[in-house]
């Protein structure tokens, strides 16, 4: 097994991780804020523009840590900045 | 992945016109051109009940109800062009990915990025214009000096955040989109095609909303000066840096 075998698994292998816990975690974060928001909503029917508007903010934030996993997994598998040193 | 690159529209004397400019120049023509018609239509005589001009001002309503929510009263008509410039440009940019044969100009972290930067010298301008220099830049100490760098640092993450978010969003649809297409074959990408129009009109709202909350946020440093009470103006400033990372 080759360097270039070796690393080509690794970073299979981690990219796969990375979008599985970086979507993990986002996923329960949305979960709890969509319940609460529920909540919030179920107590007071009159407070919905701002309770919506607050919401989508709040996922547009949690979501954008969903993006950054799925950035940093896109770079690790199609332009990996170490794959030079191998390939040089 | 086309964050780099893109396909070449255009070569001449060393210049090169990627898809994602030449695309992006063509709706902001394409806006221009309609807003101006349209204004043309509106001002004919007798036109004071008719459909283009009720959908105009459906759009303007909604447009103004969200600004008036989150920027005081005496800033609306300021801000309200700039946001609603960035959400019809956004939301135009993001659906022109689902015409046959062009992709997204915000699908490239260039445009994006230019976008948030222009989002983040217009906090700063609008700042600026609303409180003047010394009040805007005194927010910046506003509970104490050893809160400078963290504010700095927001200020950046912030505009960082922003660019990623839109072009993630939409270059990772593009992407699921042309994956199911290898997989499945044709056809099947269609519904995620359905999702790609749900997802336009959810970013674009983001977009603009974060952007009004970010000018808001700039703009608390004026209604704090104006009211000059000892008290430190702290409360809402920090709870809208707090969400920005």
């Amino acid at each position: 097994m080759t360097d270039l075998h070796l690393f080509s698994i690794v970073s299979t292998v981690v990219a796969a991780l990375v979008i599985a816990l970086g979507v993990f975690f986002p996923a329960l974060a949305m979960g709890r804020a969509i319940s609460a928001a529920l909540d919030a909503l179920a107590r007071q029917p009159e407070a919905e523009r701002a309770i919506s508007r607050t919401l989508f903010i709040g996922l547009a934030m949690i979501e954008s840590l969903a993006i950054y996993c799925l950035v940093v997994a896109l770079i690790i598998l199609f332009r990996n900045p170490l794959l030079e040193y191998l390939l040089k | 992945m086309n964050g780099a690159g893109g396909i070449v529209w255009l070569r001449w004397h060393g210049f090169v016109l990627r898809e994602s400019l030449g695309l992006s120049l063509a709706i902001s023509l394409l806006l221009v051109v309609l807003a101006l018609g349209a204004r043309h239509l509106i001002a004919r005589p007798g036109q004071a009940d008719s459909r283009l001009r009720t959908l105009v001002e459906v759009l303007y309503t909604l447009a103004r109800d969200a600004v008036a929510e989150v920027v005081p009263p005496a800033h609306i008509q300021r801000v309200l062009p700039f946001i609603s410039t960035l959400w019809l440009f956004i939301l135009v940019a993001n659906l022109a990915g689902l015409v046959p044969g062009l992709s997204s100009p915000t699908g490239d972290l260039s445009v994006t990025a230019a976008l948030a930067v222009l989002v983040f010298f217009a906090v700063h301008a609008y700042g600026i214009r609303a409180a003047g220099l010394r009040a805007y830049l005194r927010q910046y100490l506003s509970p104490g000096p050893i809160l400078l760098p963290f504010h700095i640092v927001s200020e950046i993450t912030r505009t960082l955040a922003l660019a990623i978010r839109l072009f993630g969003n939409i270059m990772s649809l593009e992407m699921a989109a042309l994956l199911l297409l290898l997989v499945a074959g044709l056809l099947v990408p269609v519904p995620l095609l359905l999702l790609h129009v749900v997802e336009a009109l959810v970013q674009a709202y983001i977009f603009g909303m974060l952007a009004l909350i970010y000018i808001g946020g700039g703009l608390e440093a004026a209604q704090a000066s104006e009211a000059a009470t000892p008290r430190a103006p702290a409360g809402p400033a920090i709870t809208n840096k707090k969400e920005s990372t």
